[in-house]
């Protein structure tokens, strides 16, 4: 994977194929201990301890179970090369947490890439999942939460192109450094 | 900073009420883009991306996009099929955004397969 956008398009479809309804996915850099922290927690089947340690090794793999593949070894190659950990909490019934840490100066940390198109791709091809979406790094701050926007949409799908090229701007979110909205007022 | 936001998203709701006539079933063309972690790793993002920008800036309501997961063929990707209704499925193999422009103008558009850009055509012949 290119970016670690990619590295989430790739785990949260994991979330999907587990009949996930509902899909948070967070982003936090923090600064003062230079960590980039990416966290997937879905509402999915879950798995027993035996199934979660099969899907960090890539080659236990079946074919029949596309749950378990390469993507979750690739995340925690990634976090790994960027001297950060990965972790996986799974019980059945009850839905999967995937954690990656990465050290955020380091040299190796991919890049974040286009999380916006990432998240896009997510809704469209899952308009039935919900999806909580928090960004807290590189100076972004941006959240959405397609619970609500669908609630506003009422009857039009939240798939509709000219929605989901609006949803764009509110996944980017706004830079710190704002200027105010009247900083021309003048009067 | 996302009410205002909010705020845009009634607008764009305003501008396309009585446009949007799709129901589940009521769509010509759908389009698939195979979105497995191979698929992901091969571009399928970008793919997806360029076909949602064909889809609104030629503003159609009869397209439907979606994606889906491995098809089992991951040196083959990133992959789409493209379904036109009463028509057989088409698969793409290992396409790139420029491809991916020719086939939604020639069989999503105009419902002439690309056939260089095609895993297969057709069924089996003996003769």
């Amino acid at each position: 994977m290119e970016d670690l956008s990619l590295h989430i398009l790739d785990l949260v479809e994991n979330s999907t194929a587990a009949g996930a309804t509902l899909i948070e996915v967070s982003i936090k850099a923090d600064v003062k201990t230079d960590m980039l922290m990416i966290r997937i927690k879905d509402n999915g089947r879950g798995m027993d301890p035996e199934m979660a340690s099969r899907v960090q090794d890539p080659f236990v793999t079946t074919r029949t179970t596309r749950r378990v593949g390469m993507g979750l070894p690739l995340l925690e190659q990634s976090a790994r090369e960027a001297e950060g950990q990965f972790e996986l909490h799974s019980r059945p019934g009850e839905g999967t947490l995937v954690q990656a840490t990465f050290g955020y100066s380091h040299i190796d940390r991919k890049p974040l890439g286009d999380i916006a198109s990432t998240m896009v791709a997510l809704i469209l091809g899952n308009p039935e999942v919900d999806f909580v979406f928090e960004r807290d790094s590189d100076g972004i701050h941006a959240q959405l939460d397609t619970r609500e926007i669908k609630e506003q949409l009422g009857e039009i799908p939240i798939t509709h192109p000219a929605v989901l090229e609006q949803l764009r701007p509110m996944l980017n979110g706004s830079a710190e450094q704002e200027p105010p909205a009247n900083a021309e007022g003048g009067g | 900073m996302a009410k205002l936001r909010i705020e845009d998203l009634k607008k764009i709701k305003e501008s396309v009420k009585g446009t949007v006539n799709l129901r589940d079933g009521n769509f010509r063309v759908k389009v698939t883009v195979h979105m497995g972690t191979c698929g992901i790793a091969a571009g399928a993002r970008e793919i997806m991306s360029a076909l949602l920008k064909e889809i609104e800036t030629r503003g159609l309501q009869d397209v439907i996009l979606t994606s889906s997961g491995c098809a089992g063929l991951c040196s083959h990707e990133p992959m789409i099929t493209v379904e036109v209704k009463e028509s057989a499925p088409v698969k793409y193999v290992r396409l790139d955004v420029e491809k991916t422009g020719e086939i939604f103008e020639q069989h999503i558009m105009n419902g002439t397969p690309v056939a260089a850009y095609a895993l297969s055509m057709g069924s089996e012949t003996t003769y």
